[in-house]
């Protein structure tokens, strides 16, 4: 690496899937403008760059590290605290690293489970002997080594300090230029960054204030899965009983999903001042079921409200799924009330 | 015994690991490919609705969510037995046809075409899409990039987003065409053809002119006689997004032909200690470990397998350099159809004349008149209860397995994915290329760059593999001597 002035950027993948990297590059021919601002210093994806070479860095070397993919394992975690020592700003670029995303879901399950499930009971197994994938194997050649993998997904956070949330899974390609303006301005030019925590490349208010569709007053009685009704292309979808999550994310994606008839999922984590996703989307789902009137009982009405919520097809993994990790609850616990690690 | 280790600097973040031990000779002895992540889709799935799972499963794998996407749709449509019409299949393979043209784009100019461009002995940090730019010229990198930009300005406008679509369901597409969709998509289908046609004269001028290439290709050290597996149509002909799954023996003859519902009856899956992807093989013809031959259940699923599987292409185009495909690397028709290509590398070219073959089908259906017709969202009222579905993902055939409850919650999930079935040959790929480098205990220089083109032709992709790692593959080589010391480190990321 040639010592030029330029910032220094880094881009590392955890556990994900690769889509944070590909929306880098879906910034399309503004990906050759970042290549002109900034020197990479750590870009797996792109660039041939070693982790010998992260590591010989000096500390606060990197001046933004863009840090995707949950905390799935020891080495993840490993990785985010090497790079949090070598970097000055670490960005939780992403729903994984930001909330947890998909892969969190597996904090509604069990390691002992996923690995019965992977190894010993699913249909093309050829697996007599029950073989399960060991830490140690003694070959006659030689030793081989696997890790472990953690029982609960982690977010970013909850095992670095980190300065910027960028959202989405993956985050929308004008919001990732965006933000890399405002970081190059900084770093070049000296104009002002956000402050510390706040969460960047996305709105403050919810997806529904961004959504196109219709809104009215209109309660309903029951949910619909997403292939039981035809939408009405401009009423609003949980309006018309089809679950979207609108209501309980934070806006910045343009209400994509919604656009083309179905409903939002919440990538983007809760919206401005909610802590719980699932939580708020709970109360969100609670005020547009119909009440009834004055003149029905009390058992009438709760009756009436709880035939609405068991038409929910799992709240659990609908409600949380993508930010089961930046829950309260954030996984679930065994009957000892023990979950963690 | 000298050990040397291929190790993903996992230790550090865990991504895959090659250990290959050598004998007293200094030759090697045998190698292990290690896969040393698991995320659990198969598990955490369960009691998720299943019309979730498009949008769910996609998250699989960023770098071919459509994939995913698309086979989880499939397995909703045999799950909920409903038939998607026409304009459905249509508009679905229209989608899946212009990520095909970007996928394959990125995996020549930016992850395995660099070793050919920039060639295989290149300084490895100007051996980056960056470095192809520099040596071809930044307009043909505008190129480039200009490609994938309006491919995935389709897949955006017709799944919704541009990575992670989400508009799949049971029998059904979540949103129809309009005819300046119409329009637009028709002449991003031109230019398309125009881009493959350039980067196939670009291939045959850069690797097909240049010896040192050519004898690289045709070395045995990339070269291996397996079966091959790919998608047919009812002639068939490749076909991406639907067929019946065909595999060819290593001379050529037609092992089986079966719908992807009965892919228990004829594929099964191995578990080894040492890792935590398991190894799929042909069951009719049994597992004999990490072998070539006739007599070894080890198949490949790879562009190179889908041309090996097809007699051929079904655009006239891709066809064409089907043709000079199989007679310039020396193949022989017997009964109508080439024999298989076996030499690996030849991979990359295999991928280029699909390149070619998916802008001429995106031009086909842009033109159908069924793609704009407006009904694509069918009520579905039919009760669930398992079904199966699968596409040619770029990186091999794709299965999705599902099982539900009455009310479409799931039960079971089982998932065969692209790379996976190419986890036995690429295995075998890795250690031939170490046997062809390390001789008396001497360690090639070339070794990394060798090991990595025999991994790179694969497009391996261990997001999808494990179903938990992230596209690339970052390496680590170490080598320790007799008394177990640390005597040298490299490092390289490979894709």
């Amino acid at each position: 690496m040639t010592e030029n002035g330029k910032p220094k950027l880094a881009m590392y993948w955890a556990s994900s899937c690769g889509g944070c990297e590909i929306s880098v590059l879906n910034i399309h021919e503004n990906i050759l403008a970042v290549d002109e601002i900034f020197d990479l210093a750590f870009f797996p994806c792109i660039a041939d760059f070693k982790v010998s070479d992260v590591e010989g860095y000096p500390d606060n070397y990197i001046d933004v590290c863009l840090f995707n993919g949950a905390i799935r394992n020891s080495e993840n975690e490993h990785m985010a605290q090497l790079l949090r020592q070598k970097s000055k700003v670490m960005v939780a670029y992403g729903a994984c690293s930001h909330v947890g995303s998909i892969p969190a879901l597996s904090n509604l399950t069990s390691r002992e489970a996923t690995l019965k499930k992977v190894f010993l009971d699913n249909p093309s197994l050829d697996n007599p002997h029950e073989v399960l994938p060991q830490t140690s194997v003694h070959t006659p050649e030689g030793e081989l080594t696997l890790p472990e993998f953690y029982h609960t997904v982690k977010k970013l956070d909850q095992v670095v300090d980190v300065d910027y949330y960028l959202p989405g899974c993956p985050p929308e390609p004008p919001q990732i230029w965006a933000v890399l303006q405002v970081v190059a301005g900084a770093l070049t030019q000296g104009d002002p960054l956000p402050p510390a925590g706040s969460v960047v490349g996305a709105g403050n208010s919810a997806v529904c204030d961004e959504c196109d569709r219709v809104k009215h007053e209109k309660a309903i009685d029951r949910f619909y899965r997403p292939y039981e009704i035809q939408p009405d292309p401009e009423q609003c979808l949980l309006e018309q009983g089809i679950m979207c999550m609108g209501l309980a994310t934070r806006s910045g994606c343009g209400a994509l999903c919604p656009t083309v008839g179905m409903g939002c999922r919440g990538c983007y984590g809760p919206p401005a001042g909610v802590e719980d996703q699932g939580a708020k989307m709970l109360s969100a789902v609670a005020s547009v079921i119909a009440a009834g009137d004055e003149t029905m009982e009390e058992d009438e009405l709760e009756t009436l409200i709880q035939e609405a919520v068991d038409t929910i097809a799992d709240p659990s993994g609908t409600f949380y799924r993508f930010s089961m990790s930046h829950s309260i609850l954030q996984r679930v616990k065994d009957a000892n009330g023990k979950g963690a690690a | 015994m000298e050990r040397i280790t291929i190790d993903p600097i996992t230790r550090l973040e865990g991504h895959g690991k090659i250990e290959i031990f050598l004998n007293d000779e200094g030759d090697v002895a045998n190698a292990y490919l290690q896969i040393p992540e698991l995320r659990g889709f198969e598990q955490f799935s369960i009691g998720r609705p299943a019309e979730e799972m498009p949008r769910i499963t996609n998250r699989i794998c960023g770098v071919c969510p459509e994939a995913h996407h698309m086979a989880a749709t499939k397995a909703l449509d045999d799950l909920f037995d409903i038939e998607p019409n026409e304009t459905v299949k249509k508009l679905r393979e229209l989608f899946y046809s212009a990520f095909y043209v970007t996928d394959h784009t990125v995996h020549f100019y930016a992850l395995g075409g660099p070793d050919f461009v920039l060639g295989p002995d290149a300084d490895p940090a100007e051996r980056n899409i960056l470095g192809v730019i520099h040596k071809v010229g930044v307009d043909i990198g505008k190129q480039v990039i200009a490609c994938r930009k309006r491919n995935h300005e389709v897949i955006a406008m017709l799944g919704g987003r541009g990575i992670h679509p989400v508009a799949g369901l049971p029998g059904g597409w979540s949103k129809a065409m309009t005819e300046e969709e119409r329009e637009q998509i028709e002449g991003f289908a031109e230019e398309n053809i125009d881009f493959a046609e350039f980067s196939l004269q670009l291939f045959h001028d850069l690797v097909l002119e240049n010896e040192d290439y050519v004898n690289l290709v045709l070395s045995d050290t990339f070269t291996h006689q397996t079966y091959y597996m790919g998608t047919v149509d009812d002639d068939n002909l490749i076909n991406f997004y639907d067929g019946l799954i065909r595999v060819v023996g290593p001379e050529g003859e037609e092992l089986i032909k079966y719908p992807s519902k009965d892919y228990t009856e004829h594929i099964a899956e191995r578990v080894e200690p040492w890792s935590y992807l398991k190894f799929p093989y042909l069951k009719s013809v049994g597992w004999k470990g990490f072998v070539d031959g006739k007599d070894s259940g080890v198949y490949c699923a790879t562009p190179l397998s889908r041309l090996n599987a097809a007699d051929g292409m079904a655009t006239p185009k891709a066809q064409e350099h089907f043709e000079k495909f199989y007679e310039t690397l020396g193949s022989k028709k017997v009964n109508g159809r080439y024999q298989p290509v076996h030499h690996r590398l030849a991979t990359h070219w295999a991928r280029l004349i699909e390149l070619l073959y998916a802008a001429e089908r995106m031009l086909e259906l842009a033109q159908d008149p069924v793609i704009t017709n407006q009904d694509v969202r069918p009520v579905v009222t039919s009760t669930p209860t398992e079904g199966v579905g699968s596409v040619e993902a770029p990186r091999g055939t794709l299965t999705h397995h599902y099982t539900t409850d009455e009310n479409g919650i799931l039960t079971d999930v089982n998932l065969v994915v692209g790379t996976t079935n190419n986890y036995a040959p690429i295995a075998m790929s890795v250690k031939k290329a170490a046997q062809g480098l390390i001789k008396g205990g001497e360690v090639s220089q070339g070794l990394l760059n060798q090991v990595e083109m025999a991994f790179r032709n694969y497009d391996p992709c261990m997001s999808c593999a494990t179903h938990s790692l992230p596209g690339q593959m970052p390496l680590e080589v170490k080598i320790h001597d007799a008394d177990g010391n640390l005597v040298e480190t490299r490092q390289q990321y490979i894709d």
